[in-house]
């Protein structure tokens, strides 16, 4: 057996990790820097939160608003594909593509009135942006598992439930997880509007920078949700390449 | 053992099987044979109830299908497939024990049980347990299928054009190992193909069909001896009939006692379809004969290959 080079210096992944630490833990200490580079700026550092604390709390929006659309997105993946749901896969898929045309904020503006301010629009709304990738990607990966295997898995009489859990997923998970890390890197991004209906996020920096003309702070915010989203991004890479380890056997 | 009685099934407007009857006795291999479209796989797959007959009476053992649940009958029948359909991301032992694990059969039973079918089917356990599909080529591949399908000792065997995608040779051996296998085992086979020579070589009983009738059914002797009628004598093949014919003997039904032929000794289990090759290949008119130990046994003559007269 091989063993991964797990502690490459060319595997970029614990190098993003360490950016995205250092950089969230050295920006209180980096005022002189943004205070040279905008000079004009009287408050060039975002000091009402600590950046740690922001990132926590993004983070928190993306995991739950990512589950959500996970189990919901999936579940409807699987139940458009089963014979009793076959007929009702148009109207998903329509609606899906609905709630990711319609932009997170529009969405925002609907909830707010209704459920009030803080994280729970922001979830709802970042949970229906999120669905569409997922939903595809389910319906994607199920398509291409083999006919071949398939009616192997019936002729050998596994029960419907048997032939979904042993064959049909383990054989879409490749297809299916890229979907879930669409939409989560998409999601890292979009969490940031979490901020203008009063939850704390990453996003908190920028909206604040952006309505008070505070370039630095837009940056610091935009620096921080950058790394997060390439960390995830390579996290998601490398959970993905452990998945089929019976192609590399 | 597996009862048709009046069987029929439609897709659309398409009669698919249509009044098919058909009793298959325990210990028979049968072959249902046709041109595509001739509704052999329909049938085929009626009886495991992948497909599910719209009219008639299918009885497995005597009771009627559709009193068992699908996969209880599924389990009691191994199912092969062309295309092998082997679990890509299962190793080669988990998928062999796909059915003894639905069965919940202890680990160390299914364990012992791979191991003897991979031995069986001439793939050693040690070096092929752990390997994925991917890894095999397209005749080991379909052993695995093979194996799978034998795994939890099923009371009959389905296979639908188990060999239709190898090579000529690896065909005609997983064809001998298979023949090999039924002999052994006595396991009741019902195998479809659209290749006579399959069905010719393997059953002991042929069933002919064209759009969803039976056209003949009887051994491959009577097929090819009394055609029922002319689609019967074209699907056979006019040209090669005689050769078909000497196809279905062997050296042993003509074999001459005593007297020394010259050259290389022949298996007394040879067809004689192979004999002629050789006579005209060593362009000789006598071959000598050694039984199964290898003791000489007689001679062949050229002029016996045609038999007493019909």
């Amino acid at each position: 057996m091989r063993l991964p080079p797990r502690l490459s210096l060319r595997d970029p992944l614990p190098w993003a990790l360490a950016a995205l630490m250092l950089l969230v833990l050295g920006l209180p200490s980096s005022k002189p820097l943004f205070a040279a580079l905008f000079p004009a700026l009287d408050r060039p550092l975002y000091e009402q939160d600590s950046f740690v604390a922001l990132l926590w709390a993004h983070a928190g929006i993306v995991l739950l608003s990512s589950a959500a659309a996970g189990v919901i997105g999936i579940a409807a993946g699987v139940f458009v594909t089963r014979a009793v749901g076959r007929e009702f896969r148009p109207l998903v898929e329509t609606l899906v593509a609905i709630g990711q045309t319609v932009p997170p904020v529009a969405v925002l503006a609907i909830a707010v009135p209704l459920i009030g301010f803080g994280a729970w629009p922001a979830l709802i709304a970042l949970a229906l942006y999120g669905l569409l990738p997922i939903v595809r990607a389910t319906v994607a990966g199920l398509e291409s598992v083999p006919q071949a295997a398939l009616e192997a898995a019936d002729g050998a009489g596994m029960t419907a439930m048997q032939r979904l859990w042993r064959i049909e997923l383990p054989l879409a998970l490749p297809v299916l997880l890229a979907g879930v890390r669409t939409s989560v890197i998409i999601n890292i991004g979009t969490a940031t509007i979490a901020s203008t209906v009063g939850a704390k996020s990453l996003g908190s920096p920028i909206i604040v920078g952006l309505s008070g003309f505070n370039t630095a702070y837009v940056i610091q915010g935009a620096l921080v949700v950058g790394l997060l989203a390439i960390a995830t991004d390579l996290l998601f890479a490398r959970a993905g390449s452990r998945l089929e380890h019976w192609k590399r056997a | 053992m597996i009862e048709l009685q009046a069987v029929g099934k439609a897709f659309g407007a398409t009669q698919a099987v249509d009044g098919v009857s058909l009793t298959i006795e325990r210990g028979e291999f049968v072959v249902l044979i046709g041109p595509s479209g001739s509704g052999k796989s329909t049938l085929l797959k009626m009886i495991n109830r992948l497909v599910e007959h719209d009219r008639g009476k299918i009885l497995f053992l005597g009771a009627e299908i559709r009193s068992f649940r699908p996969e209880d009958i599924r389990r009691r029948m191994g199912y092969a497939i062309q295309s092998t359909g082997l679990f890509p991301h299962w190793s080669v032992a988990r998928n062999i024990a796909t059915v003894p694990e639905l069965l919940g059969w202890p680990a160390p039973r299914i364990a012992a049980r791979v191991d003897e079918l991979l031995t069986l089917l001439g793939l050693e356990p040690q070096a092929y347990r752990g390997r994925y599909p991917h890894q095999l080529s397209g005749g080991q591949q379909q052993r695995v299928g093979v194996a799978r399908a034998l795994a939890a000792d099923p009371e009959a065997l389905l296979m639908d054009e188990p060999f239709g995608a190898l090579d000529p040779i690896t065909r005609q051996t997983l064809q001998d190992e298979l023949a090999h296998i039924h002999r052994a085992s006595g396991k009741t086979i019902v195998l479809v193909t659209h290749d006579i020579d399959e069905a010719l070589r393997l059953a002991t009983r042929i069933v002919l069909l064209d759009r969803g009738r039976i056209v003949q059914a009887g051994t491959p002797a009577q097929l090819l001896a009394q055609p029922a009628t002319d689609f019967v004598s074209d699907f056979i093949g006019r040209t090669d009939l005689g050769l078909r014919l000497l196809g279905l003997q062997t050296v042993a039904e003509r074999v001459r006692a005593g007297g020394l032929a010259e050259g290389t000794a022949i298996a007394a289990t040879l067809s004689l379809r192979d004999a002629l090759s050789l006579f005209v290949e060593r362009h000789v008119d006598q071959l000598p004969v050694v039984d199964a130990q290898g003791r000489a046994v007689g001679a062949l003559h050229f002029a016996d290959l045609l038999g007493p007269q019909r």
